[in-house]
């Protein structure tokens, strides 16, 4: 009998890690299927041309992504003008003045807009400045994105600093630096890798929204330079022909879809060496 | 004088002996002076001014969110004096009609999160169960955490792409066998998918926390003789209870505000969904659908107040997520 019991709860045991072991490998099944597909059907128009050419009208062989890529290239290069010199300042004091009343209110609203619907931030890019300029365009993109990219920046700029230990910035001040000078040229530059890494991740999450974008950049088949205008941008093209009718727009999708996963994982995978190689440390 | 003074004008006397060399014209002097002060004026910028920039940089967080809040609310005025409160529990959204109740989007939306939470559960238990308890490190450990770590990166437009082309089609099929409408897009289909993405944002906190859990408390279980199991279900889970739960509502703030993956195959019906597999709208995807094709004010103005809703109790539930997280990190 008591033998029995045991031999129950041994097996309980065993066939519970099974499960979990079995469970923790189908998580990973998702990213390789959706790999699969998009290398399996994306690969092949991938080349020289789709990369430097204009999307053609339906009908026409070929077409390409340069204007969604360039296109990208703006907003992300709004998004992080707005974001990096006010998200780095924000952290700074966000490290700085730890136990102010305001700097735990000041967190707490970092952590709230961080929450924020992608939509939602679309909607208020809309209101801020599409409806005062009275059209679409890049900059309320890059602005909507800049908002959603905010937070990462200020994050990780806290998280950094405060690993950096006070005798650093007391022997700095010791030695009759500014306190300005010392923020600036010791503690920044030590926390830099983290930064970094903050910096990338930022804008390895903006790089493939498209909510907000929706009625902010809006698209265009067209090259547009023109922080005024209306851009097109990678994943809004992913979308647009993703949910057309069209099977060849669904293989410009995919060709599309592929470059943008190459892109946002190298990211990612080039925030982690970063963080391996250069960790902050003391 | 205060240091800050003091150091300045020592770092502008430093460049003098070298244009006394450089032999003084007038022009030149000034071209000094100049770089000097440009050297300088990076000292320039005092204790006070540099505290006070960053005070106000903080403040401005504050600002930017109540910004935010306070557009909203405005943004939607006309429609909330037009519906009252009717609006949330409206059964009928028709915009030609001048139609506006929000409850098919709202059941959409708790449906599809809740669905998706339920599903994501399980696997995210299981993979935080074994990287914080059974593999803690190796090849197989690194290798999962990775690949789960980096599903958060995909964009939602690639989940809503291929979800289009796996989960689509498999649904559809099912449907067939059980013989239900084979829409193959719905909530059961969204719900699929969402429920990946957020796999993630609970396993990595579940993963903490049950790495958290002492040692010396499994230790005691084990000289007991308990198996792991019963020390998992026993001490472990008990203990990283809250965490989890931090966990959970992080991950249901994720789902409920996910727009494009949602959009492209929940098959975007207007009406209330009578079951798991009848395509719907949640309050995310109606506003991706509908707001840069609607025309008049109230219109407008009732998408607006769909965004503040989501607004509203996407904040409410992340700071009760974060509110679970200091209250654990207290108690230690």
């Amino acid at each position: 009998m008591k033998e029995r019991h045991l031999q129950r709860r041994i097996l309980a045991d065993r066939l519970f890690r099974g499960l979990i072991i079995v469970l923790a490998f189908i998580c990973m099944l998702p990213m390789f299927l959706i790999l699969f597909f998009i290398i399996k059907n994306g690969i092949s128009v991938i080349n020289w041309g789709f990369l430097v050419s204009l999307p053609k009208p339906m009908g026409e062989a070929g077409g390409g992504i340069s204007n969604a890529l360039a296109g990208s290239a703006i907003l992300v290069f709004i998004a992080s003008l707005i974001s990096i010199p006010f998200g780095i300042l924000a952290g700074i004091y966000l490290s700085e003045y730890r136990k102010a009343r305001f700097a735990y209110l000041s967190r707490l609203s970092v952590e709230i807009l961080q929450g924020i619907p992608s939509i939602v931030i679309g909607i208020i890019a809309y209101i801020w400045i599409v409806l005062p300029m009275g059209s679409f365009s890049a900059l309320s993109g890059g602005v909507a994105l800049g908002i959603m990219m905010l937070p990462v920046i200020v994050m990780s700029t806290e998280e950094t600093l405060k690993l950096i230990p006070d005798p650093l910035k007391e022997a700095s001040l010791a030695l009759g630096v500014p306190y300005p000078r010392t923020i600036l040229k010791v503690i920044l530059p030590a926390g830099l890798s983290g930064i970094g890494t903050g910096v990338i991740l930022g804008i390895a999450r903006i790089g493939g929204e498209t909510a907000p974008l929706l009625f902010t950049a809006f698209g265009s088949p067209f090259m547009s330079l023109d922080i005024f205008k209306p851009v097109n941008s990678l994943p809004q093209l992913v979308f647009n022909y993703a949910t057309s009718p069209y099977p060849e727009w669904h293989t410009l999708a995919w060709g599309a879809s592929f470059v943008l996963v190459v892109f946002i994982l190298s990211l990612n995978i080039l925030a982690k060496m970063v963080t391996r190689k250069w960790k902050v440390q003391f | 004088m205060n240091p800050t003074d003091e150091v300045r004008t020592g770092k502008q006397r430093m460049p003098a002996p070298a244009q006394a060399r450089s032999g003084a014209l007038p022009a030149k002097e000034t071209t000094r002076v100049r770089s000097g002060a440009a050297y300088g004026s990076r000292t320039v910028l005092s204790e006070p001014v540099f505290r006070r920039i960053l005070y106000l940089s903080g403040i401005s967080l504050l600002l930017l969110l109540s910004a935010v809040f306070v557009s909203l609310f405005i943004a939607s005025v006309p429609a909330m004096k037009h519906h009252g409160f009717g609006f949330l529990i409206g059964m009928v959204w028709d915009p030609v009609a001048g139609k506006f109740g929000a409850l098919p989007f709202l059941a959409g939306t708790l449906l599809t999160s809740f669905l998706a939470l339920l599903i994501s559960l399980v696997f995210s238990l299981a993979v935080s169960i074994f990287l914080g308890e059974y593999f803690r490190t190796g090849i197989m450990s690194s290798s999962i955490k990775t690949v789960v770590e980096l599903l958060a990166g995909i964009p939602s437009v690639i989940y809503g792409f291929w979800g289009l082309f796996f989960f689509v089609p498999a649904v559809r099929w099912v449907e067939l066998q059980i013989g239900v409408l084979p829409y193959g897009v719905g909530i059961l289909t969204s719900a699929l998918i969402l429920s990946i993405m957020i796999i993630p944002y609970s396993a990595s906190l579940g993963r903490e926390v049950i790495g958290l859990v002492p040692g010396d408390l499994k230790e005691a279980a084990f000289s007991l003789g308990a198996t792991r199991f019963e020390v998992i279900r026993k001490i472990i889970l008990p203990y990283a209870r809250s965490g989890i739960l931090a966990g959970v509502l992080l991950s249901l703030g994720r789902a409920l505000g996910e727009t494009m993956a949602v959009t492209m195959v929940i098959g975007n019906s207007n009406m209330l969904p009578k079951s798991i597999f009848s395509p719907a709208n949640t309050m995310a995807s109606i506003i991706a659908n509908e707001f840069s094709e609607a025309t008049g004010k109230i219109y407008l103005a009732s998408l607006t107040e769909i965004a503040l809703v989501l607004f509203v109790v996407t904040a409410v539930i992340n700071i009760a997520g974060k509110i679970i997280i200091i209250k654990m990190s207290v108690e230690r």
